[in-house]
């Protein structure tokens, strides 16, 4: 009710329809409606959840036709006074940054909702997912501190109660584990983005304002050194949601517990948040630094890539494995971002939208494969390939995705990570490909135990795909396959974002981008898609 | 023990021997003229009125609480300043905020208590005189601008809380609660009374603008001064129990009818924070290196301890007591840097009086929620939340929002609330007020376990008798519910509601400030 009155409020958007409230509202609307369904029929409550998830995937793509390519500015800004006195507003907007994340939630709830239906209590669980989708969407349009920070305390409640109400046997710990650590982020990330707004202030001499993009245009406002600090305060909090190494310790138990849909968001658009806090609240907010500080996160991210490369190898849950390999991913993430280059950034980003479709739709199918076997012991599983080969064969594309393999997403968006790194710090990437090489070390070894062989007593009966199931994997298989063909569209749109952000970086600190980085952008753009399809 | 002091301050203040009755503004001691007529209404009613027909108690003090809001609201319009008794009793922006406050936490603890004294074996018709009487004193804590003023009402308000804390008396903890409130009361009220004697005499005055002269003049330097100030908060510390005066509030939580418990977690917390505010922000400003350190110390201790110690509770009256002695850590912390700036300390008294107001409504309703829950399972203990959403899901749904609206997660009313107090202890700047921002950070996420822990309780384990009966719920306490959540839900959507009435409270450093 009240959240309706506030999309009215916030109707005042240059095209006349607000698109991006709409994108956050209806979620939350829909939220709503699936608790008010009676309890007593969790057909209808399903129902009811999964036209409104639709619904918002469809506003999500409309966001995406509706966004122009090469405009590197926010898109579609839509702002209305929340609170006067401290000049809070919702403030809404999309760039080639956030406008693939965008679409990648809405895509990705819908299909975790009907490809990982939970077993008890489908109401509450649906009406939990989409106030989660709400959350999500409205972290990657904020342009405002204020929002954006209500918005990445929303996320927090509803998987609390999807990791605690519906999770497996460890859930408890696992919930209570995630919320403290994200709280704990959290908590750091609040008292540096009310410092950041008063100590701005004081800076200009004018009145307090939470609005991000002013705040990050007035870049002398804040003293260098004290934005490092406020930088770390922020960074505390990324890099627990990200997460980075040393702080990544809950993301094995929340991912493995989580109900498969859970993990499915968890990783596929959660982890997101991080590494898009490090672009828009790190690159944009601090520039100085974050170039300051990039040789430190650029080597955690290194350490995340190795680590979680060669923890996952020794996983024997086959869940745990894939979440492992997430830390690992979300590693070249964080060095692609701090290379502070325009191929690494792009890259990052690319690669944040593979993350979200491989993992999420390798979390589906782990979660297809304990449906029906009860376990996710790599041991007790063998030969699935003889007895569903429709199954093994999206697990094969899947996971060749999610190794890097040409021709599929995951190449394009870590061979450019490792490009635009190599070019400012050379010997991180070289250590950095090392991870792509155990990647298809821990991967295609799980795939030869779980799926290669004969089948013994216990996997001969193993079912083949369903058709709905078939039909969730449909479009993340088609995205997995389009990406890694055909970049160009995706790239376009978040090229000159990139580019505008590194020129950011530059105008406001040491840091200048080598030059063969914006040669290799010139020859580029000259012969398009060329590092793409191949 | 105070009448010395009282007969030096008339001679003091008194050139003219003859008595002259002072002018009195009816308008403006209208909501206590109200309150004493409901008072002496209930205690005639209940004279004179049959056992049945007791349940007039309740409706007529409940009414009264709220006939006294008119004219609470009448002066608001009006907007006047208006000062009284040679400014001893000033009915301002501040004191009408805080009298509204007072005032409608007042009719929801009667909307608890009407079924919860109905049902027991009780005394109808003088607990609800005792509650009134309390409210009475605590509107006149919000205007009292005088030392002794400030005792009255203190005690006033004291009094019959402590009958109240002790109404239980055929149980071995009622008068467990109701003995050891008071005695300590009693023991702060002493302290604080010694700290007023130094400081009224260093300035010859009891009224709080003149102290505020004298303690940013020459008197304001002596050790004396440091002293009193030190003992008048000290005896408020106790009242908003304040780590290390809290010891009292467990026991006293637990063994008190529910609704007390209420009513003491936030209406006497409340009154006692408006004293601190008026002390520290009238009397003593000019002092702030003596009440600012003090006042980082008891923020932080209060709400690590308290939140540490919740972090153990098994019982749900413990753990809300422990709780409501974090919360009040949270409250205390923009006072410590308050006199850093007047920018600033109109951030403090913005954050404390909008905290205040936010808290109220989160802490009733969640006590509203216990009461009725306790309705059936007969059980404080913990484990008799377990699997309340499969029987009463209304009220899971409304605990889990005061839950997360007390443990600060947004868009929930406490939220903003924590907000304020970051911003009020930021804008202070220097590392002193960051060390303390990370402490109260820190504590915010300490106070998340044990709220999101009762919440999976409710929602996720198994109902430990495996009785599923839903829960009757009585019409008044659905009606506190209504009230409590509206408000906790429309603050953090709309902060600007309560920011208005903080900002409003703004004129009581207006007043400091014009010396």
């Amino acid at each position: 009710m009240t959240a309706a009155a506030l999309a009215s409020e916030g109707g005042a958007s240059a095209g006349g329809f607000p698109l991006l409230t709409s994108c956050v509202v209806l979620p939350a609307v829909g939220a709503l409606a699936t608790a008010l369904v009676s309890r007593r029929r969790p057909e209808s409550s399903r129902l009811v959840a999964t036209i409104f998830a639709v619904a918002t995937a469809a506003l999500t793509v409309a966001v995406l036709v509706a966004f122009e390519s090469g405009e590197a500015g926010f898109q579609m800004v839509e702002r209305a006074t929340w609170i006067r006195d401290l000049d809070v507003s919702w403030h809404l907007g999309v760039d080639g940054i956030s406008v693939f994340l965008v679409v990648l939630t809405g895509v990705l709830f819908p299909l975790a909702m009907l490809g990982a239906p939970p077993h008890h209590d489908d109401k509450p669980f649906h009406a939990w997912l989409l106030l989660l989708e709400a959350g999500c969407i409205g972290v990657f349009l904020a342009l405002d501190l204020f929002l954006f920070f209500v918005m990445f305390e929303i996320v927090l409640v509803p998987m609390y109660f999807l990791i605690s109400g519906w999770g497996y046997a460890n859930r408890r710990y696992a919930a209570m584990k995630f919320f403290l650590y994200t709280a704990f982020g959290s908590a750091f990330m609040l008292v540096g983005l009310v410092a950041t707004a008063v100590l701005h202030a004081r800076g200009t001499g004018g009145d307090l304002t939470f609005d991000l993009v002013t705040i990050a245009s007035d870049q002398g406002a804040i003293a260098p050194v004290t934005a490092r600090w406020l930088f770390l305060a922020f960074a505390i909090a990324f890099a627990i949601k990200v997460p980075l190494f040393p702080v990544h310790t809950w993301l094995p138990d929340a991912h493995t517990e989580a109900p498969t849909a859970g993990s499915v968001i968890l990783a596929g658009v959660m982890l997101k948040l991080g590494t898009y806090g490090f672009l828009r609240f790190g690159l944009y907010l601090f520039p100085e630094a974050s170039a300051y500080f990039a040789p430190l996160l650029v080597t955690l991210g290194v350490i995340g890539i190795l680590y979680g490369a060669v923890v996952a190898t020794m996983q024997k849950d086959l869940k745990r494995l894939v979440a492992y390999s997430s830390v690992a991913h979300l590693g070249f993430i964080a060095l692609g971002t701090f290379s502070l280059t325009t191929q690494g950034l792009q890259g990052s980003v690319l690669q944040m939208v593979n993350h979200g479709i491989s993992t999420g739709a390798l979390f589906l199918l782990v979660g297809m494969i304990y449906e029906r076997r009860h376990t996710r012991q790599i041991a007790e599983l063998r030969g699935l390939q003889k007895a569903a080969p429709v199954m093994a064969g999206v697990f094969t594309v899947v996971m060749l995705s999610s190794i890097g393999l040409p021709g599929l997403n995951g190449f394009v968006g870590e061979f450019l990570i490792l490009l635009g790194s190599f070019l400012t710090r050379r010997w991180w990437a070289v250590v950095g490909a090392i991870g792509v090489i155990l990647a298809s070390l821990y991967l295609l070894w799980a795939y030869q135990r779980v799926f290669h062989g004969e089948p013994d007593e216990a996997n001969a009966g193993f079912a083949e795909m369903r058709v709905r199931e078939g039909l969730v994997m449909a479009p993340l298989v088609a995205l997995i396959v389009f990406l890694g063909v055909y970049p160009k569209p995706v790239l376009d749109r978040i090229q000159p974002s990139v580019e505008a952000l590194v020129a950011h970086v530059e105008d406001h600190s040491d840091y200048t981008e080598p030059p063969v980085a914006t040669e290799g952008q010139r020859a580029r753009s000259a012969a398009p898609a060329e590092e793409g399809g191949d | 023990m105070s009448f010395p002091a009282t007969a030096s301050a008339v001679l003091a203040v008194g050139d003219a021997v003859p008595f002259r009755s002072p002018a009195l503004d009816w308008h403006a001691l209208a909501p206590e003229a109200v309150l004493v007529a409901t008072a002496v209404v209930v205690l005639l009613v209940d004279l004179f009125t049959a056992e049945r027909n007791k349940w007039l108690a309740s409706t007529l003090s409940g009414l009264g609480l709220l006939g006294a809001l008119v004219p609470v609201i009448t002066l608001a319009v009006d907007g006047n300043t208006r000062s009284l008794f040679g400014g001893a009793y000033v009915v301002d922006d501040f004191a009408l905020v805080m009298k509204a406050l007072f005032l409608v936490a007042g009719y929801v603890t009667i909307l608890l208590s009407t079924d919860y004294i109905g049902e027991g074996d009780y005394w109808e018709g003088e607990y609800y005189l005792l509650v009134v009487s309390s409210v009475l004193g605590m509107t006149l804590m919000a205007s009292a601008r005088d030392l002794i003023t400030i005792f009255v009402a203190l005690e006033l308000l004291s009094i019959p809380a402590y009958l109240l804390a002790g109404w239980r008396k055929r149980e071995l903890t009622g008068n467990e609660a109701g003995m050891k409130y008071y005695l300590m009361g009693v023991f702060a009220s002493a302290v604080m009374l010694y700290g007023m004697s130094l400081v009224y005499g260093g300035t010859g005055t009891t009224v709080l603008a003149g102290i505020g002269r004298q303690v940013a003049g020459s008197f304001g330097a002596t050790p004396v001064a440091a002293l009193g100030i030190v003992f008048v908060l000290v005896g408020f510390g106790f009242k908003v129990s304040a780590v290390p005066f809290h010891n009292w509030a467990p026991d006293t939580y637990e063994g008190a009818p529910t609704p007390i418990t209420a009513f003491l977690s936030v209406a006497s917390k409340a009154a006692g924070f408006v004293a601190i505010l008026q002390l520290i922000f009238v009397a003593f400003y000019g002092r702030d290196e003596v009440y600012g350190p003090m006042m980082w110390v008891l923020a932080a201790l209060t709400m690590t301890v308290g939140n540490l110690i919740a972090l153990r509770q098994t019982n749900v009256v413990r753990l809300f007591a422990y709780s409501s002695v974090a919360q009040a850590g949270f409250i205390l912390a923009p006072l410590a840097v308050a006199g850093d700036s007047p920018a600033v300390a109109d951030d403090a008294i913005r954050a404390v009086v909008s905290y205040l107001l936010i808290y109220t409504a989160m802490n009733l309703g969640a006590f509203a929620v216990i009461l009725a829950v306790s309705r059936k399972t007969r059980s404080g203990e913990l484990d008799s939340w377990g699997g309340l959403f499969e029987y009463a899901p209304g009220l899971t749904v409304l605990m889990t929002a005061f839950l997360f609206a007390l443990a600060g997660i947004p868009p929930l009313g406490g939220w903003f609330a924590k907000f304020q107090v970051f911003k009020a202890v930021l804008g202070a700047g220097g590392a002193s007020a960051y060390i303390l921002a990370v402490v109260v950070a820190v504590n915010s996420v300490i106070a998340l376990y044990y709220y999101a822990n009762l919440a999976r309780l409710m929602w996720f384990q198994s109902v430990p008798d495996g009785d599923r009966s839903p829960v009757r719920v009585p019409a008044a306490i659905n009606l506190a519910l209504a009230l409590c959540v509206a408000f906790t839900v429309a603050t953090g959507f709309f902060p600007g509601l309560v920011g208005h009435f903080g900002d409003a409270a703004t004129d009581l450093v207006a007043v400091a400030l014009r010396r």
